[in-house]
Order: C-alpha cells, then sequence, then structure tokens
C-alpha cells in the first residue's frame, strides 16, 4: 500500500471535494464534517509519508512512475525528498485548520468553500511531488483555479479586482515556463526532471531559459518588484485563503526555484544570483519599510510576507555565490538549509497571524489598525496568542522565525558582510512593524466601544491557534528534526550549484 | 469507371445521402404530431453514420472515383467528431426550437446535408470535390442561419454570410483555375492533389503557382475565419439561432482544417516556405483582433465568435509548422476547440428559454446561485477556452506551441502565448459573472429540466476535464492519421 503513498496523498482531498460538494447547501454541516474527514485522512496519510521517508537515505524516494502520455513521453512521475516531505506535512496540517478555522465563519455555500480548499490542498501536495515537468507544470496553474473562486466568492469588497489580478498576474508569469519547457524538451525529448537537470545547456539557452522560470516563480514568491498582486490578494481573500495562500502558496514559488532554476539553469543561476541577492534585499529593506506604515492589519502581513520569503531567495542564491567564488560548500549549505527552514517557518507564523486577524474580524469586520485598541483588555488569551506570534513574525530567538533567519544571515556573512548587513535590518524593522501593530491593536485603553463587545476565542478558535503555536515553539526550539529531516536533500541542492552544464 | 469497390469506400456518405432524402419525404408526408420522432431519427441517422466510418475504415489509405476522394484515418477522425458534434447540437438544439416553433424537418436534412458537404471536403482527392464539399457545407449553413425567418437579425446574418461567403468561393476558384494553369490543363484528373504535389517538381511555372496559392489560402482563412478574413464570424454567430450558432462552431472548423490541410500539405506541400508565413501572419493576425476585440464585448455569443478568431490563430500554429508532428497538433486542437464550442454554447442553449434568449454575458448574473451544475459546467469550458490546466483546452494549446517550436518558429510560439494571457481575462470574466455576481431582480435563469439535453451537456463538459486528465489516446490516434 506504501507504493501509492503519493497518488493517495494528492487524490485523497481532490477525490474526497466531490462528495463534500455533493453534500450541498441544504446540509451544511454533512459538508463540514466530511470536509474535516478528509482532510485529517490527509494529515493522517501524510504523518504515515513521514515514517516511510528515510532523511539519512536521500535522494527522492517513494518513486512512482506511469507513461501517462506515451506520444508526448509524458510520465505521471512522483516522488519526494526532506524538502517535499516537510512542505507536504506543513500543507495538510494547515489544510485541517483552515477547515476548522472556517467551521462557523463562512455561512455562504459552505460546501463549496470547503470543497475548494480540499481541491486547492490536494493540488499543492501534487506540486511537491511531481518529477515530471509538465505535470509539475499542469499542477502549479491548476492551483490557481480553486484559490481564484476562494477569492472571488467569499472575499471582500474589491474581491473580483483582487482576484483577477491574482490570476492574470500569476497566470502571465508562467506562461513564459511553458515555452521553456517545451523548449527544454525539444532538446531532451523528456520532461522528466532528473533529465532535465543533466542536460547540457549553452550559457545564452540557459540564460534565457533562467529569466523564463524566474519570471514563473518570482511572481508566485513574490519577489519585488513583481510582489504587487499579493497585498491585494492578501486583503480581499477570506481568511482561509489568505493562510493557505501565505502559509503554502507562496512556496510553491521557491521550491519551483529549488527544482527548475538550481538544477537546469545552474550557470545562468550563479551568473545572475547578484541580481536575486539585490533584490531580495530590497524585499527585506524596502518591503520592510513598506509594512511599516500600513493601516490596514492584513496588508502589513502580506509585506511582511513579502520580506521574509526576501530571506529564502537569499539564502538560495546566496548558496550560488559561496559555491561559486568562494567554493565554500559548508556555509552554502547552512544558507540551503536556512532558506528551507524560513520556508517551513514562515508558513506557519503567516498562517497565524492571518488566522489571528481573521479573529478579530469576524467580530469587529474591519482590518483597519485604527479601530482597535485595547482588545487584550476583553479577549487576554487571544492577546497571549497574538503577542506569541508577533514575536515569532519579528524573529525573536526561541520561535521558528528566528531559526531560518539566523542561519541565512550566518550564510550571507561568510559571502559578504555587507549583504548580511543588510540582511540583518529585518530584525530592526521586522520588530518594529509587528510589535508597532500588537501596541496599537492589543494594548492601550479601548476607546472604540465596539472592541468592549468582543468576545474571548472560543474553543474551536483556541484550537487552531494553539496547533499553530505548538507547531511555531516546536521549531524554534528544537528546530533538529526538522533540519535533519532536510539535510541530505539541501546537501544534494547545494552539489548541484557546483555542476557545471556549459 | 466506378465499381462496387468505390461504392464502398464511399458508403458513409452515399447511406447520409439516401437518409437525409428518406428524412425530407419523411417531413413532407408526416402528420405534424408525429413530427417530433424526426428529431431521434436524424440522431439516429447521425449515430449509425459514425458507426459506417470507423466499421468501414480500411487499413490502408483507400481512394474512389480515380482519386476524387480518399478515404484514410484523417478523414476517418474528423468525420467521426464532426457527426458526434453534429448529433450533440441536435440533443442541444430541440427544446431551444421547441420553445420557439422552429422545430421543422429542415433543420435536420439541412444538418445533415451540410454534414455530408463536411465530409466530402476533408475526404477530397481533387480540387473538383474540395470544391463541391464547400459548396454543399456552406450553401447548407447559409439556409440554416436563414432559418428563424422571421429575425431580422438572422436574415441579415445570413445576407452578409452568403455575400461574404460567396466572394471567398470565387476567390478560391479563382485561385484554383491558376493552379490549373500551372498544372498542365489536362482536365479534371491533373485537378487531383496528388497531381498537383507531383507538378511542383517540375513545373515551369512557379509564379502562377503561387499566385494561385495566394487565392486558395484566402478561401482557406475565410472558412477558418481567420483574420483578416473573419468579417462575417461575429455577425453570423450573433445573428443566427444558438443552434445554428454551435454548430458553425464545431463541425465546420473541422472542416476548415480538412479543407486547409489537405489544399496545402496535400497539394501544395512542396510550396510550404511560401504559404507557411502567409498562414504565420493569419494567425499573427486572428491572436491579436480575436483576443483584444472579444475583451469589449457584453454579447456571450458575439464574445464567442471573436474568441473563435483567437482559437483559430492557434490552429493556425500547428498548420503553419507544416510537418506531420503540426498537422496532428493542429488537428488535435480542431476537435479540442468543437468539444469546448458545443460545451459553451449548450449551456447557454440549455439556460435560453422563450423570450429569454440568454445572450448577453450580464445574463449569467448569479448562475451559480440559481443552478450550481450549469455553472460548473460553463466554468469548465471557460477555463478549458482559456488553455488552464488541467482542461482539455491547455493541452492542445501545449501541442501547437510545441510544434510551432518545434518548426524553428519560437516568436509564433512566444506570441501565442502573449495572446493567451491577454485572452485569459474575457473568460474569467464570464467565470466572474456566474459565481461572484448576485442574480439579478427577477432573473430567470433556469436550466431546462430537458433529460437528454442534461445528460449530454454534462458528459460533454466533462469530457474537457477528463481528456484533460487523459488525453493519450486521442492524440496517439491523432498522430497515426498523419505517420507517426
Amino acid at each position: 500500500m506504501f507504493n501509492h503513498l503519493l497518488s493517495l496523498l494528492i487524490w485523497l482531498p481532490v477525490v474526497g471535494a466531490i462528495p463534500v460538494l455533493l453534500a450541498g447547501s441544504a446540509r451544511p454541516n454533512m459538508a463540514r464534517w466530511l470536509a474535516l474527514l478528509v482532510a485529517v485522512l490527509t494529515f493522517a496519510a501524510s504523518l504515515l509519508l513521514l515514517l516511510q521517508y528515510h532523511p539519512d537515505a536521500g535522494g527522492m524516494q517513494l518513486v512512482e512512475s506511469y507513461m501517462w502520455i506515451p506520444a508526448w513521453g509524458v510520465h505521471y512521475g512522483l516522488a519526494v525528498d526532506g524538502i517535499s516531505v516537510a512542505l507536504i506535512l506543513m500543507t495538510t496540517f494547515v489544510g485541517i485548520l483552515v477547515i476548522v478555522g472556517a467551521w462557523e465563519v463562512i455561512q455562504d455555500k459552505p460546501h463549496q468553500y470547503m470543497a475548494a480548499m480540499l481541491m486547492l490542498e490536494g493540488l499543492l501536495i501534487g506540486v511537491f511531488c511531481a518529477t515530471d515537468a509538465l505535470l509539475f507544470y499542469a499542477l502549479f496553474e491548476a492551483i490557481l483555479i480553486p484559490m481564484f473562486i476562494l477569492i472571488g466568492i467569499w472575499g471582500g469588497p474589491r474581491r473580483v479586482y483582487a482576484t483577477l489580478k491574482f490570476f492574470i498576474y500569476t497566470f502571465f508569469g508562467s506562461v513564459f515556463m511553458l515555452i521553456a519547457l517545451l523548449y527544454l524538451y525539444q532538446k531532451a525529448g523528456t520532461f522528466d526532471m532528473a533529465t532535465l537537470a543533466a542536460l547540457p545547456l549553452t550559457m545564452k539557452e540557459q540564460t534565457w531559459i533562467f529569466f523564463a522560470f524566474l519570471i514563473a516563480f518570482a511572481i508566485k514568491v513574490p519577489m519585488v518588484p513583481v510582489h504587487t498582486w499579493l497585498p491585494d490578494a492578501h486583503v480581499e481573500a477570506p481568511t482561509g485563503g489568505s493562510v493557505v495562500l501565505a502559509a503554502v502558496m507562496l512556496k510553491v514559488g521557491t521550491y519551483g526555484m529549488l527544482r527548475f532554476i538550481l538544477p537546469i539553469t545552474p550557470d545562468a543561476g550563479a551568473h545572475f544570483a547578484w541580481l536575486i541577492i539585490g533584490l531580495s534585499l530590497v524585499a527585506i529593506v524596502y518591503i520592510g519599510y513598506v509594512a511599516l506604515v500600513q493601516e490596514d492589519m492584513k496588508k502589513l502581513v502580506a509585506y511582511s510576507s513579502v520580506a521574509h520569503m526576501g530571506f529564502v531567495t537569499l539564502g538560495i542564491f546566496i548558496a550560488f555565490m559561496l559555491v561559486r567564488e568562494q567554493g565554500n560548500t559548508e556555509m552554502a549549505q547552512l544558507g540551503m538549509q536556512g532558506a528551507l527552514v524560513q520556508m517551513i517557518s514562515h508558513g506557519f507564523v503567516s498562517g497565524a497571524m492571518f488566522t489571528c486577524i481573521g479573529v478579530m474580524y469576524d467580530r469587529l469586520h474591519t482590518r483597519q489598525i485604527k479601530d482597535y485598541g485595547g482588545v487584550i483588555n476583553v479577549m487576554p488569551w487571544f492577546g497571549f496568542f497574538y503577542v506569541l506570534f508577533a514575536m515569532a513574525n519579528s524573529g525573536l530567538p526561541g520561535t521558528s522565525g528566528f531559526v531560518g533567519e539566523f542561519m541565512v544571515i550566518m550564510a550571507s556573512f561568510a559571502a559578504n558582510p555587507w549583504i548580511a548587513l543588510f540582511a540583518a535590518f529585518t530584525l530592526i524593522i521586522g520588530a518594529a512593524y509587528t510589535l508597532w501593530m500588537v501596541k496599537r491593536v492589543l494594548w492601550g485603553d479601548i476607546t472604540n466601544p465596539h472592541v468592549a463587545e468582543m468576545k474571548e476565542i472560543n474553543g474551536r478558535e483556541t484550537f487552531v491557534l494553539t496547533a499553530f503555536a505548538a507547531a511555531v515553539l516546536a521549531i524554534g526550539i528544537w528546530p533538529q528534526p526538522l533540519v535533519h529531516l532536510m539535510d541530505s536533500s539541501a546537501m544534494q541542492l547545494v552539489r548541484q550549484l557546483a555542476v557545471h552544464k556549459i | 469507371m466506378p465499381n462496387f469497390n468505390d461504392i464502398l469506400i464511399l458508403l458513409p456518405e452515399f447511406y447520409l445521402v439516401a437518409a437525409a432524402c428518406l428524412l425530407l419525404l419523411l417531413d413532407a408526408f408526416m402528420k405534424p404530431e408525429q413530427r417530433a420522432s424526426l428529431h431521434w431519427l436524424s440522431i439516429l441517422v447521425l449515430l449509425v453514420a459514425i458507426y459506417l466510418v470507423i466499421a468501414g475504415q480500411p487499413d490502408f489509405t483507400a481512394t474512389a472515383f480515380g482519386g476524387m476522394f480518399v478515404r484514410d484515418r484523417i478523414a476517418e477522425i474528423l468525420k467521426v467528431f464532426a457527426l458526434g458534434t453534429t448529433a450533440m447540437v441536435m440533443v442541444y438544439a430541440r427544446p431551444y426550437l421547441i420553445d420557439r416553433q422552429l422545430l421543422k424537418g429542415e433543420f435536420y436534412t439541412l444538418m445533415i446535408f451540410a454534414v455530408i458537404g463536411i465530409m466530402l471536403l476533408v475526404s477530397a482527392g481533387n480540387l473538383v470535390t474540395v470544391y463541391l464539399g464547400l459548396e454543399l457545407l456552406s450553401l447548407s449553413s447559409y439556409a440554416l442561419v436563414a432559418l428563424n425567418r422571421d429575425s431580422g437579425l438572422s436574415t441579415e446574418a445570413a445576407i452578409k454570410y452568403f455575400v461574404l461567403g460567396a466572394l471567398a468561393s470565387g476567390m478560391l476558384l479563382y485561385g484554383m483555375s491558376m493552379v490549373y494553369g500551372a498544372s498542365g490543363m489536362g482536365g479534371v484528373p491533373s485537378l487531383a492533389l496528388s497531381h498537383l504535389h507531383d507538378v511542383m517538381s517540375y513545373t515551369t511555372a512557379p509564379k502562377l503557382l503561387v499566385f494561385g496559392l495566394i487565392f486558395m489560402v484566402v478561401g482557406i482563412g475565410f472558412k477558418l475565419g481567420a483574420a483578416p478574413f473573419h468579417m462575417w464570424i461575429p455577425d453570423v454567430y450573433q445573428g443566427a439561432s444558438t443552434p445554428v450558432t454551435t454548430f458553425i462552431a464545431s463541425g465546420s472548423k473541422l472542416a476548415a482544417f480538412g479543407m486547409a490541410y489537405r489544399l496545402l500539405e496535400g497539394g501544395m506541400g512542396d510550396l510550404s516556405p511560401h504559404w507557411q508565413m502567409m498562414l504565420a501572419v493569419l494567425a499573427v493576425a486572428s491572436l491579436a483582433i480575436g483576443n483584444l476585440v472579444a475583451i469589449v464585448q457584453t454579447n456571450l455569443k458575439r464574445m464567442l465568435a471573436y474568441s473563435t478568431i483567437s482559437h483559430m490563430g492557434y490552429l493556425l500554429l500547428g498548420l503553419a509548422a507544416a510537418s506531420p508532428e503540426g498537422y496532428a497538433a493542429a488537428m488535435f486542437y480542431a476537435i479540442c476547440y468543437s468539444l469546448m464550442s458545443v460545451a459553451a454554447f449548450g449551456v447557454i442553449l440549455a439556460l435560453a428559454r422563450s423570450g429569454f434568449e440568454c445572450e448577453e454575458i450580464a445574463d449569467l448574473k448569479g448562475l451559480n446561485q440559481k443552478s450550481p451544475w450549469m455553472a460548473f459546467l460553463m466554468l469548465l469550458a471557460m477555463f478549458s477556452l482559456a488553455g488552464v490546466p488541467p482542461l482539455f483546452g491547455f493541452w492542445a494549446k501545449a501541442l501547437v506551441l510545441e510544434a510551432a517550436i518545434h518548426a524553428g518558429m519560437l516568436w509564433l510560439a512566444i506570441v501565442g502565448v502573449v495572446f493567451a494571457i491577454i485572452g485569459l481575462y474575457y473568460y474569467l470574466h464570464v467565470i466572474k459573472v456566474m459565481y461572484f455576481d448576485k442574480p439579478a431582480e427577477g432573473s430567470l435563469l433556469q436550466a431546462k429540466p430537458d433529460v437528454p439535453l442534461r445528460v449530454v451537456l454534462s458528459l460533454n463538459a466533462l469530457s474537457l476535464l477528463g481528456l484533460g486528465l487523459y488525453w493519450g489516446p486521442l492524440l496517439s490516434w491523432c498522430r497515426t492519421a498523419f505517420g507517426l
């Protein structure tokens, strides 16, 4: 039965969405419980995956490969390494929490909401384990459909604008990747990612392909200057949509970089590493300042997401610099691991932050910071969680936010102290924008009479926030298991950086 | 001399002609209350024709009447899908026609004659057969567009279609006459496409051939509806009653592909460097005009008309590659497009009622609340037309893009994807209206309870998802037809 564990993980939520949809609007509770059941089963399957995966063996494991389209040599190929396992676990974990989180909040067509969420979850898992480039691309694009629906139906007042912008923006990037993949297919005669990785390419070809990939993934991450869809999408999306978007979907971009840019265009990647490093620093410093002046809480966290994802891209490309220019594989590995840990950590922290904002929004129906103040007086338990996640968001040691950022800064220092200096700015700016928001929202006297009527979080919300808190603290205090899980895969990635393909 | 074998090769066509004549007679002598059975009889006739096409398919390429008629795999596939989509159109059309008192025998017989035209066209082995098939299809289509005689819009559309169609036929004929001159003027046999193919190698008048070719490309461009020969498409799509539009947008496109393939590759294959560039220009113009103008349309049928123009641009990408892979990709695209457009128009037909055409995009407001299943089917059709994976339309696009890159026309592929992004907007707009807008006050939206319509339409739209997940066999089928 373990031979098809990955297929099970993908198809369980996708097929499970059908009975949820069929439950219809007449039986909303049945739809909710069915959705929860499917999400829990998927999470259980992902735990089984964790047990089946051998971190020390390295390489791609649990391989499934069937001929899908013989005429084109396309395979239905799935396999996982440590990075995929970690991301899949995070996806299924967040998958349960968004369904629980939406329980009573979504009253309008809950069956469609739950079904779209499950569909999204299955497709995201698929993206993280596809080994065939065309399969990856199909799944990478398909995730837009449920997200488009989620933002468009259950979103805020400007949802139509936001969701169209989101869809067209992301689609724009990925079509160029399609051209690049078709070009690679011409040369290699296959879409198998391992074969494409071994394909020799001239510098000119690599440069074009690199930029085609970059535009697809940079928009998804999102990197400066193509991040402008994210604040709109986040602000208008329903809470669950924002959580999945921030926690999992942004990781698809950086995951794509690891799977495509690193192995297929290593020389172009090394050549243009300065560009990505520069853009990452701009994201960290400039977007940090942009976050500082936001008046909408969701927008603030959205911008802080861009800044934090800057650390992931910085970690990946600083590794290029370290390997190619200094031959320092040890530090490169640290940078790569930092990027990977940051991916997972940001998933939990940003997911938790958006959940917190959602909790407040459900009570007051506003996201403006100025409408709040003194929330701690009426919601002490909520305040506890909010402060905890805010600390994690600003990278306090002991929370998951610290681990990845610290590793990336260390690696940057080895590459160039100036880079490290700018990267370390985040510790100040991140603390500034997050804590200032906490100050204005939680502390002080109650000025808005509606705030006084806010009710303390209920059991369901406590469950969701506790689960997020447990993950954030676990990674922060004892990151070793997570690092160990991804260790051999990170090493493999760093080895790929050194390969010359010209 | 024609012998029994020739007749066997043409059996499906002969059978259809006989059946159509019989239906005409039945229609004339039946009591009015029994006429409803004509509908099921016509569908049965088409299904039997599909069986005859598949069952009688020879293993090798068979020709009849001295090469006038070619029966090969390419013709087989195109005929099967042309017959199939026409049968689907009939199923979708019934409730619509009943509502408007248009359910008459003419509709069915004209449709069947048009299908015979398609079958002749895609099997043509001679310029004469090409013209014969084309005219049979076109004349039936003109009459079909004018079916709703009392509607000014329909009549206007029919006249426009007829005038422009006659002009295009004239162009085609003029081109053929030039080619005839270059081919040695040996009577009908010298008009055989295979003969033309041979002429290329020793002709003394290549200029004359290229001159003729240009006019033939105009004729093909008109039939496909590729810009700048697209002027008739929006008016005809909007003006014709929706079932007829559905037919023109599906079976007719398969015929146009067949005609283009027969004339260009079959007859003028050696001139491909000349026509490749012409087709590339037509493709870019169609992509640009179709996608850009569709954005501002408020009428759903008119928007789908401009979307057709853009889709013909993609189909031309495959044809312009002028390689077996390219033809296979273009044929795959034509099949895919016919299935998608039948599904999209099918939803319009399912929602239209007497006094409510459901042809404005705004008419679909809040469809997800009124009829979630119909909204879902339309969503599948729209995402497929937009080319979003995992739906069928995406793979067809990927195939033609690959063919263009393979033929060394990377720039054309890039133009193709850029316009795919622009085109995405208007398909998403339809989904936005259905899913994100609230139903209008007193909205009449309601799916027809007609069971065959619902079942076939559901299967049709779900096939876009199913073929999107598993399109290997269909692609292999298309590729074997071109010897791959």
